[in-house]
């Protein structure tokens, strides 16, 4: 596979290692979500035939964390984002 | 021996002769030829031996489809099997042997199988070796494993070198006959970059093994024309002898090429094989079309070949399969074997088409509605006997037989992912169906496409229409006239009523009955018929044989061949040598070595060394007289305690972690606080995975502010620093906060015992005295009257200990000058062996404690998690399962008779209770012998440990035979209030 990163362009995915499902980024609140919550974030996830985005991670290379929208189906990529970038709207989001 | 059988024309040398050897025989052959068929020229048509009924065999087809010659290739180290004959280029001097056989070709013991055939049909494995359970392993295993496989490796390492390489282009073409390189013209003469690559040594594909004319040359001459023109175009690239494997994903195509197979060995400096890893987002699949035979009694004998195969052989290879031949056939195609061999001086005796009705050759006997219904001719063919249209029977005397079922495009690449392949009436085979890789096109025979003018045509087609999403637009250029017959067949697959085996993968000797008995145990899907038959698998993967099963399975059910469908079509194409996939990852070059700064200097005092990952460390350092490797470690451990030892810790993981909300962050990766760090000191921390479990551990220090560095262990190097930039990115990414891994960086050295100070004393220009640097103390010194050094004042062994850091150049130098002052001490380097019993003398954990599946409070570190601040995995840690007060706790495990051996792995019993799973208090993780106390000492888990300290119980291993009474006691064997730390 190719994943066409946001900042170095088309990159072969062996340069990279991957994580999962994107979702992981909307980690609940320590504080005041509890354990049911975080036991849902961590465990429950779908595993859809289709569209998924998931995060790979960039080690044998910039070390950016990547979220990739991957269609499990067919391998097609339609979306690379940085990571961090998603993060921080998710962070403006709430 | 002459060549007997060499007939005139065909594109080999004739200037040229080489010689070669068949088990032990010596023959001639030309430049051109294959092994297949210069042996065919010299009038051998025995070549092999089928695989479970070790049935005489020659060769089926003339390309890499081939069933049934195969044959083992050189001797000694480079000795290869099951090579296909069929493709295998003749050198000056190969050898090459039969296999499967003994004694001889001619004459096997193991042909008994045939006589024996009622008993080997299909699931007779599953269904003989059953019972006794017992038998399996000693007795049936050996003997299945002995009658199994057919050629034998040379259990020598292959002395040849592979390599793997990286190609991008703008179109890559699979397959140069008519389709590919008229698709490969079309694009080269447009200037994009194209690779042309095919798996033959001659590019030309059917066009070299008919007699039909292209425009006005001879079909050969207008390949050869071609490729010369494609040979001169700097932006296309040939690639002969390279098999397409599969397609990859998103336009990565993997392909073999046979760089020195057609050489005695390779050429200095070149690799036997190159695997290449081609980029092509546009891709033209042109492989052309497989004959398929048909099923009748017998009909797997040598001398009985396809078709087309027999016209190759005769017109590309001028060698003709026998004198006097018959054909039959269902398809037109097969009629043109006929013409050509009768065209060379053949003697056509017959052509038996099974159709009724229609035009006759002429001037060949050429019988209409007939069959072949059965052979004769032990190891070659002999005889045919035929059922003419109104039922007579009658016998022939012909030497060989051409056959011809009809033609299948070769899907396979456009089914690699999972595109099913569609079923077309009209040519009665499968043709690539919709979605196949994305990018890939198909043109000529592959599509379905049989005819030359055909191949030509959507060659050029498809070549236009990437030109055209390329940007380049081109005027097609005129094609030449060529051959353009329709497709006329009609179905025949098995000749029924005999009741003899009729063979429908020889390769498997899968026979029309396997096919019926598989039908009636009800393995009717054509997954379930593959495994239960075996149809289809091995070397050719059933590339003549499975349409034909398929076929045969949809009479016996009722179904229609769409219906029952095909098997899953998987890379690669045709089997690949591991070596190809190796490449250069083998021997010492498998993985890379990471070498300790100390490496040289330990080297040269003759240390033991251990992989410790990819790195390779001191395990103990041996002195003269020590014989075991006990010796050296204990005295490596009491030199350590009694004065001073120094070990390289440089493999542990090393992250500079910086920012202004450094220790905001390493709170959130810590399940204790580190934010509230002074500057000058350390701490031990503790990271959690999300689920509560423990990641891993490790000191970290404030060396500023807003400047820490962390240590992790040695495994965890690489995966907690990729942890961290996880939790710095995608969990926390408005934290000023930036990391650098530094492992590489320093050389640390750990300089531990009594003495530890005194010997750093003579290098560190700066005052580390107990006032001056107290225990976890931590700082940016200088050494050596100036080099910047780091300095940290932990201790894993439990003694008065430092670790001391310098760049990484220094490394070896601080070695040298460690040992150097250290001689007035009795220094001592201790390896992995010694800090291992010093560090479960003192009760830290280690990997074996660490092993994913532990929480803090199994370790006794419950309290560590702090409950006030958001870190990873302190929710989860918390929950039901994680927290119960009798869950395993860290123990230490002394044996009560101190000679008594404990191994680890061994579990905890009560005493007295059975050595069931009902009874497992836990176990033993790590197991040492401390020279301390003069007995082996272990950590381990205990169910409610904590709680059973003083009690006796008993380790016990099933495995190594250990059940040894045990006493538990604190981890902490040694200095449990550590004054010696603080020293």
């Amino acid at each position: 596979m190719i994943i066409n990163h946001p900042i170095l362009g088309p990159r072969d995915a062996q340069e990279f290692v991957y994580l999962g499902d994107a979702s992981l980024m909307n980690r609940p609140d320590t504080m005041t979500a509890g354990i049911e919550a975080f036991h849902d974030w961590l465990y429950t996830r779908d595993n859809p035939a289709g569209l998924h985005r998931e995060l790979w991670y960039h080690e044998q290379g910039d070390r950016s964390w990547l979220v990739v929208t991957r269609n499990t189906l067919t391998h097609e990529i339609t979306q690379v984002e940085l990571a961090r970038d998603v993060a921080l709207a998710l962070r403006r989001s709430k | 021996m002459t060549q007997s059988h060499r007939i005139a024309g065909g594109q080999i040398d004739r200037s040229t002769t080489l010689r070669f050897s068949f088990d032990g025989q010596s023959f001639a052959a030309h430049p051109g030829d294959t092994l297949a068929s210069a042996l065919l020229a010299n009038g051998v048509r025995l070549m092999g031996r089928s695989f479970k009924y070790h049935r005489p065999r020659g060769p089926l087809s003339a390309g890499s489809e081939e069933p049934n010659a195969l044959v083992e290739l050189r001797t000694g180290a480079r000795r290869e099997p099951n090579t296909r004959a069929t493709v295998v280029e003749v050198f000056d001097g190969l050898q090459a042997s039969s296999q499967n056989r003994w004694p001889s070709l001619r004459f096997d013991a193991m042909a008994i199988n045939d006589r024996l055939n009622s008993f080997f049909t299909a699931g007779f494995y599953y269904k003989t070796f059953m019972w006794p359970a017992s038998f399996w392993e000693k007795v049936y295993e050996p003997i299945i494993r002995r009658a199994a496989g057919l050629g034998s490796l040379s259990r020598e390492e292959d002395p040849d070198e592979y390599d793997k390489g990286f190609l991008h282009c703008d179109l890559l073409i699979i397959g140069a006959g008519p389709a590919g390189l008229m698709a490969a013209l079309t694009a080269g003469r447009a200037g994009v970059r194209v690779i042309l690559a095919d798996e033959d040594f001659r590019m030309g594909g059917r066009l070299n093994a008919e007699t039909h004319a292209v425009g006005d040359q001879t079909a050969a001459s207008w390949a050869a024309a071609a490729v010369a023109e494609l040979a001169s175009l700097p932006n296309v690239r040939l690639m002969p002898r390279t098999t397409v494997l599969g397609p990859m994903d998103h336009g990565i195509y993997s392909a073999v090429e046979r760089v020195s197979d057609h050489l005695p060995e390779p050429l200095p400096g070149k690799p036997r094989q190159t695997l290449w890893r081609i980029y092509s987002a546009r891709a033209i699949l042109a492989g052309g079309a497989t004959e398929r035979p048909i099923a009748f009694e017998n009909n797997d004998r040598p001398g009985i070949m396809l078709a087309g195969a027999m016209r190759a052989y005769a017109n590309r290879w001028g060698a003709k399969a026998g004198d006097r031949i018959a054909v039959f056939t269902n398809n037109d195609d097969g009629l043109r074997t006929a013409v050509d061999m009768a065209s060379k001086g053949v003697d056509v005796v017959a052509v038996i088409d099974s159709r009724e009705g229609g035009d006759l050759l002429p001037g060949i006997r050429h019988l209409r509605g007939a069959v072949v219904t059965d052979t004769a001719g032990r190891l070659g063919l002999t005889g045919i006997t035929l059922r003419q249209a109104n039922g007579r029977a009658e016998t022939l005397q012909v030497d060989a037989l051409a056959v011809s079922g009809g033609w299948n495009p070769n899907v396979n690449i456009t089914s690699h992912h999972r595109s099913k392949p569609r079923w077309d009436e009209g040519l009665l085979a499968f043709v690539p169906g919709e979605g196949g890789p994305s990018g890939l096109s198909v043109a000529g025979a592959a599509a379905g496409v049989m005819s030359t003018q055909g191949a030509l045509h959507t060659g050029q087609a498809q070549a236009l229409a990437v030109l055209e999403s390329l940007g380049r637009l081109t005027k097609p250029a005129d094609l030449p006239q060529a051959e353009d017959a329709p497709v006329r067949i009609s179905p025949l697959w098995h000749v029924a009523g005999g009741k003899g085996r009729a063979w429908i993968d020889q390769q498997n000797d899968v026979t029309v009955k396997d096919v019926v008995l598989a039908h009636q145990e009800n393995f009717t899907s054509v997954e379930h018929l593959k495994r239960y038959t075996t149809l289809g698998m091995a070397t050719d993967q059933g590339k003549t044989g499975n349409v034909l099963g398929i076929a045969v399975m949809a009479g016996l059910t009722g179904q229609t061949i769409p219906e029952t469908g095909t098997t899953i079509y998987r890379p690669p194409y045709t089997p690949v040598a591991m070596g190809a996939l190796a490449g250069r990852s083998r021997g010492p070059e498998f993985k890379p070595v990471r070498l300790t700064p100390s490496h040289l200097w330990a080297k040269e005092q003759g240390a033991v060394f251990v992989e410790v990952g990819n790195w390779l460390r001191t395990q103990w350092l041996p002195k003269p007289g020590e014989t075991t490797w006990r010796q050296s470690v204990d005295r490596e451990v009491l030199a350590t305690r009694r004065s001073v030892g120094i070990c390289d810790v440089t493999t542990l993981g090393k992250i500079d972690i910086q920012g202004t909300d450094a220790g905001a962050f390493l709170d959130r990766v810590y399940a204790n606080t580190f934010s509230t760090l002074p500057v000058g000191k350390c701490r031990y921390g503790l990271m959690l995975r999300e689920d509560g479990m423990v990641m891993d551990d490790g000191t970290t220090a404030r060396l500023g502010p807003h400047e820490y560095v962390m240590t992790t262990t040695t495994a965890n190097a690489v995966p907690v620093f990729r942890h961290l930039e996880y939790v710095r990115q995608c969990l926390f990414p408005d934290m000023d906060v930036q990391l650098i891994s530094t492992t590489e960086a320093w050389a640390q050295y750990s300089v531990a015992g009594p003495n530890a100070r005194k010997l750093l004393e003579k290098l560190v220009d700066q005052d580390i005295s107990d006032a001056a640097f107290p225990y976890m103390a931590a700082g940016h010194i200088t050494v050596c009257g100036g080099l910047r050094a780091r300095l940290f004042r932990i201790s894993f062994s439990g003694e008065l200990a430092y670790e001391i850091a310098v760049p990484t150049r220094y490394g070896d130098a601080l070695i040298r000058r460690l040992m150097q002052e250290g001689a007035a001490f009795d220094a001592v380097v201790y390896g992995t062996e010694a800090l291992g019993v010093m560090r479960v003398e003192k009760g830290h954990v280690a990997g074996n404690e660490l092993n994913g599946q532990s929480t803090a409070l199994n370790m006794g570190l419950g309290k560590m998690v702090s409950r006030k601040k958001d870190s990873i995995g302190m929710v989860l840690s918390q929950r039901d399962g994680m927290t119960e007060p009798d869950g395993y706790r860290l123990v230490g495990v002394k044996p009560v008779d101190p000679a008594r051996a404990i191994s680890a792995g061994s579990h905890f019993l009560e005493i007295g209770a059975a050595p069931v799973a009902a009874n497992d208090g836990g176990w033993l993780t790590s197991v040492v012998y401390s020279p301390h106390l003069n007995s082996q000492i272990a950590l381990g888990y205990l169910k409610a440990g904590d709680q059973k300290i003083g009690r006796r119980m008993r380790a016990v291993n099933l495995l190594t035979k250990v059940d040894t009474e045990v006493e538990i006691v604190s981890p902490h064997f040694l200095d449990p209030m550590g004054e010696r730390l603080r020293g």
